[in-house]
């Protein structure tokens, strides 16, 4: 069964993760929120949530968490994606697929910009 | 919902709102006996018997706590239509088991999708969340606990860039492997 491999392996894996966390990539802590109810899933929420990942991984970018909401009672504009950088505002965006998505780690998570034509006014 | 990953996906949130502290997604091809099973069990609050009945009525709704939705409804339709089943077993304070059967080769059967995009989304969301993820094709099995995971990696978040390959890839070969690798005898 091709599960972990070993415990020498993921002690390794952690070192690499902790060296890599010392290269810091984005401007203070991230956190990203994307809305996972039944409206958000069939809406493409999950892959919004891949892309994100994706992003992470392919741009090597530390200190980001990712994490899920329910239904936001905005069921039209799912997928949303919430994006709170450092102790600045949490921003909202709407109809994020995956494309926009990628617009937003690259904009907002990494450049600090706001992606002003996708913000839901709250 | 085009996928029955993403169905499985829309129950793990309701077992993650009911408050479980251990989730388990099993998927199985039987092609011997023509059944494509699905399962998802929780710890979480339960459920009395009366809201379980309540669950599979579409016209039910709890806006209120937004414990369940239109999901379940629609999975249990999808099934029935393709010689399956929705069952549900619920004890309060226990947790909730909900299992999901199709026949395997009916023509208006859903793929099942992307299963590890399903696993990797939850695992790295609810990192407080045991998760325990299986895939079965014929007597082949894949089984991810991440518990060893998850203790080897200390306090480091799971989207670390580099956790994140590492699981991504785990899931992704683990089915991949097996998958389609089951023979008719």
């Amino acid at each position: 069964m091709p599960t972990v491999k070993s415990l020498e392996d993921l002690k390794k894996l952690r070192e690499e993760a902790l060296e890599k966390r010392k290269l810091k990539t984005t401007p203070g802590n991230v956190q990203i929120t994307v809305a996972m109810g039944t409206c958000g899933i069939a809406a493409g929420a999950r892959e919004t949530m891949k892309a994100i990942l994706d992003t992470i991984e392919t741009q090597n970018l530390t200190g980001i968490t990712v994490t899920q909401t329910g239904c936001m009672g905005l069921c039209e504009k799912e997928p949303i994606v919430q994006v709170t950088v450092g102790d600045q505002p949490k921003v909202t965006y709407g109809k994020v697929n995956p494309e926009a998505a990628k617009r937003i780690m690259q904009q907002h998570v990494v450049g600090g910009k706001t992606v002003e034509d996708m913000v839901i006014p709250l | 919902m085009r996928e029955l990953a993403l169905h499985l996906l829309d129950i793990a949130e309701n077992s993650v709102a009911a408050g479980a502290k251990t989730i388990q997604i099993f998927a199985e091809e039987d092609l011997v006996n023509d059944r494509l099973r699905l399962a998802v069990i929780d710890d979480g609050t339960g459920m009395d018997a009366q809201m379980v009945a309540q669950v599979t009525d579409p016209f039910f709704t709890t806006r209120t706590t937004r414990k369940v939705g239109l999901g379940i409804p629609l999975l249990k339709a999808a099934a029935e239509a393709c010689n399956g089943f929705l069952a549900i077993s619920s004890v309060p304070a226990k947790g909730t088991r909900i299992e999901v059967e199709f026949q395997h080769s009916h023509i208006d059967r859903m793929p099942l999708g992307d299963l590890p995009g399903t696993w990797l989304t939850l695992l790295v969301s609810y990192p407080a969340i045991h998760w325990i993820f299986q895939y079965k094709n014929g007597s082949s099995c894949f089984e991810f606990d991440d518990v060893l995971f998850k203790r080897e990696m200390g306090d480091l978040p799971l989207t670390e860039p580099t956790i994140l390959t590492f699981l991504r890839q785990c899931l992704q070969e683990g089915v991949a492997d097996i998958q389609g690798s089951a023979v008719i005898q």
